[in-house]
């Protein structure tokens, strides 16, 4: 009966409310009271702890109920850097605690005004966008009897979720984990305690005194390498390291992968302009307008003023980077982070593609 | 380049098309100056007035249902009638430019952007985005030069219909909101047959119906409802404030363009216009308001139309900062920047629809001029050293 009477009074309410804050929607009042109101995507930052010197754990609590994660998956976490909102993947570093917090953790690469924002500023109380989980770089139920698990850097992270939740559940877990120095292995004091007490073998691998890890390494640190289905994450290089052996070695379908950082487009002048999912594909130079060089083949583009004035002519850029050409002002976007441009004004530097 | 050609000497004769050049490239120098600049504390000042607007209409709102006592509906009238020209001001317009865009929060984009007035959005872009900015003062381009309903310049041709445009520009004045709505439609030109494209017209007629029963809906019956005893005080206070929102928006608007000692153009300055010629045109074109800051914001920035005319897109916050400097440039290069206080501002360009509703032959110090001397003709050569 009761919940019959709330459903009538919320089909009566809904749209007298929506009504009544046209065109702006209930939600974006009550942003303004609650941001962290169920509905939102959102998360306040409730700790921030340091892990070595450029990398910090952050804990965040979601607006509403958690819908859960397998271990191994990641979040997008939208920050605020300069006044833009930037989204980010990151792994999540274990199960969400008893009152839903989640945790990630962040290494500031030097490139990376995000990462560096996140490590350097990000204060407790900061209220941050939050969407996921995502991924599939989780293990299959039930886990196989023998795991090898290969990272470096940052690419530990999705693996630490899979071992702070399953672990248990592991009778026999390989890790090779490289890092410049042992100062910066992250979670060094839990990795090498489970490795104390039996319960995973730890093999850090210092790469500022023994090198990159080859695949001939890999083959001599572990030489049951053969039984063991294989999840790898890290820069691109070691992740084809690994993905070349297994495959020599005919298993390559043993291995599952996770990119922490995409393959970035290269930065130039003109480049390969794709148009939507499966538009024209246009080799355009780098005094072309994306505008002109869509219309030259055909794509169907609004545009107005064509001088960069209007904003008629904005179209998300998905992928690549594009040069403003009255400033040469360059913007990029990262996977899953579109930015929308002026196609008017903005010319490609490097492949990119853009949604028409 | 201007088609005041009853003027004894152009604004720009002094200008060769060097300087022209150079004034374009300090204008773009000053353009990316803030830019690089533009960052966290340009995002905060307008998630800030976002805020206090919807903060002030949540208030006022409140109070309106209690109405039915007059304080509770001065009040409230009160408020909601500020929150609802920061809305379209401020917030609106400014957003609608794509002044945020660079933020990256589709909560404040001009893609996702829908205001409170009865024009949509989208047709608001297309009209005032793209030719009112690009055709700035152009005769014969630029429709917001009286809104093709009015005479505002010599050079646009007289017909008895501009005898009434005191009253019109009267009663556009307190529904402008709709008058914006048949702009955006160009409805006028499908009245004198100039155009004929109905599907157009029906397009965006419908779009605007669409947009318009939901104002209405919410302004004059669900509030008035949702207060009970209080509903025709609350109905009043909606119309008071839409009417309100009316009045200061047209007013500031047509101080924009229309005071005195703001040029227009013939149709030939747009060929082969380049980016300098452009920003100068604007510089010619635009009027500014003087006054406190808080008329500024009322004003949604517009009182710094001639900086927000040379760069539409910068976040409007910024264009108090580059007045001085725009000031600057145009002493430099001997040019008038036009500004005066609102009052005055509004009073010259009422005169001047006054005035204009008149034939030339009745203009005081007008060089007489046959009723068909349309625009056209009326750049003479020789006198056009940016057009050429
Ligand atoms: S078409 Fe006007 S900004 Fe691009």
């Amino acid at each position: 009966m009761a919940p019959r009477v709330l459903d009538g009074v919320r089909t009566v309410l809904a749209p007298l409310a929506r009504a009544a804050t046209t065109p702006l929607l209930p939600a974006d009042y009550l942003d303004l009271l609650a941001p962290l109101h169920p509905g939102a995507h959102r998360a306040r930052v409730v700790g921030v702890r340091r892990e070595t010197d450029s990398a910090v754990t952050v804990a965040l609590r979601p607006a509403g109920r958690w819908p859960g994660h397998r271990a191994g998956q990641h979040v997008r976490v939208g920050v605020e850097v300069d006044g833009v909102r930037c989204w980010r993947s990151y792994s999540l570093t274990g199960p969400a605690g008893l009152d839903g917090t989640l945790t990630i953790t962040v290494t500031g690469v030097d490139d990376g005004r995000v990462s560096r924002h996140i490590v350097e500023r990000l204060r407790v109380g900061t209220v941050v966008g939050l969407e996921g989980p995502d991924g599939d770089f989780t293990l299959p139920d039930p886990a196989p009897a023998k795991v090898l698990f290969v990272t470096a850097g940052s690419g530990l992270t999705p693996v630490m979720g899979i071992l702070r939740t399953q672990l248990s559940e592991l009778p026999d877990v390989v890790l090779v984990h490289s890092a410049r120095t042992g100062r910066e292995v992250l979670f060094a004091d839990e990795l090498r305690a489970w490795h104390a007490a039996g319960r995973l073998r730890l093999v850090e691998r210092h790469t500022a005194t023994s090198g990159r890890l080859s695949a001939a390494d890999l083959v001599e640190l572990v030489p049951d390498l053969a039984d063991r289905p294989t999840w790898a994450c890290g820069p691109n290089g070691l992740i084809d390291t690994v993905a070349d052996l297994l495959d020599q070695q005919g298993r390559l379908d043993q291995l599952h992968t996770e990119r922490f950082r995409p393959v970035l487009a290269p930065v130039g002048r003109g480049g390969q302009v794709t148009f939507g999912r499966s538009g024209p594909v246009v080799e355009a130079d780098g005094a072309t307008s994306l505008l002109e060089a869509g219309e030259a083949s055909g794509v169907l583009l609004t545009s107005g003023c064509r001088m960069g004035i209007c904003h008629r002519c904005v179209v998300p850029l998905t992928e690549g980077t594009v040069r403003d050409l009255r400033d040469g002002a360059l913007t990029s976007v990262e996977q899953g982070d579109p930015v929308a441009v002026q196609t008017c004004i903005n010319a490609a530097a490097g492949p990119c593609r853009v949604e028409a | 380049m201007t088609a005041l050609q009853h003027k004894r000497t152009s604004p720009i004769a002094h200008l060769t098309p060097a300087d022209i050049e150079q004034l374009g490239k300090e204008l773009d120098a000053l353009r990316e100056e803030i830019l690089a600049d533009r960052g966290q504390r340009d995002a905060d000042y307008i998630r800030r007035v976002i805020k206090v607007q919807r903060g002030l209409e949540l208030g006022s709102r409140a109070v309106l249902l209690a109405s039915i006592f007059p304080p509770a509906w001065l009040l409230g009238t009160l408020g909601l009638s500020i929150s609802k020209i920061l809305e379209n001001m401020e917030i609106g317009h400014n957003v609608l430019h794509g002044q945020w865009d660079w933020m990256r929060d589709p909560a404040i984009h001009s893609t996702t952007w829908e205001w409170d007035n009865v024009t949509p959005a989208e047709a608001w872009k297309h009209s005032h985005n793209e030719l009112h900015h690009t055709y700035t003062n152009v005769i014969g381009r630029d429709n917001d030069l009286g809104y093709a309903i009015m005479r505002v310049d010599e050079d646009q041709e007289w017909t008895p219909l501009f005898l009434g445009q005191p009253l019109w520009n009267f009663v556009n004045m307190l529904i402008f909101e709709y008058g914006i709505a048949a702009y955006d439609l160009d409805l006028g030109a499908y009245v004198t047959k100039q155009r004929t494209d109905t599907d157009r017209l029906k397009a965006g007629a419908k779009a605007v119906w669409r947009k318009a029963r939901k104002q209405i809906l919410r302004d004059y019956i669900v509030h008035p409802l949702v207060s009970g005893p209080s509903a025709l005080p609350t109905l009043a206070a909606n119309v008071v404030a839409n009417v309100a929102r009316n009045v200061w928006t047209h007013s500031v608007i047509m101080c924009g363009h229309f005071p005195r000692g703001v040029e227009t153009f013939t149709k030939e300055t747009l060929d082969g216009e380049t980016r300098a010629e452009w920003y100068l045109r604007q510089m010619l074109g635009s009027a500014n308001i003087s006054g406190s800051r808080l008329m500024h914001i009322m004003t949604g920035n517009l009182s710094y139309q001639i900086e927000h005319h040379l760069f539409p897109d910068l976040p409007s916050n910024r264009y108090q900062e580059v007045a001085p400097r725009v000031q600057q440039l145009f002493e430099r290069y001997g040019l008038t920047y036009v500004s005066g206080p609102l009052p005055k501002q509004v009073a010259s360009a009422w005169w001047k629809i006054i005035r204009l509703s008149l034939p030339n032959d009745f203009q005081p110090g007008v060089r007489r001029q046959k009723a068909s001397g349309v625009t056209e003709s009326a750049a003479p050569s020789g006198r056009n050293p940016v057009a050429v």
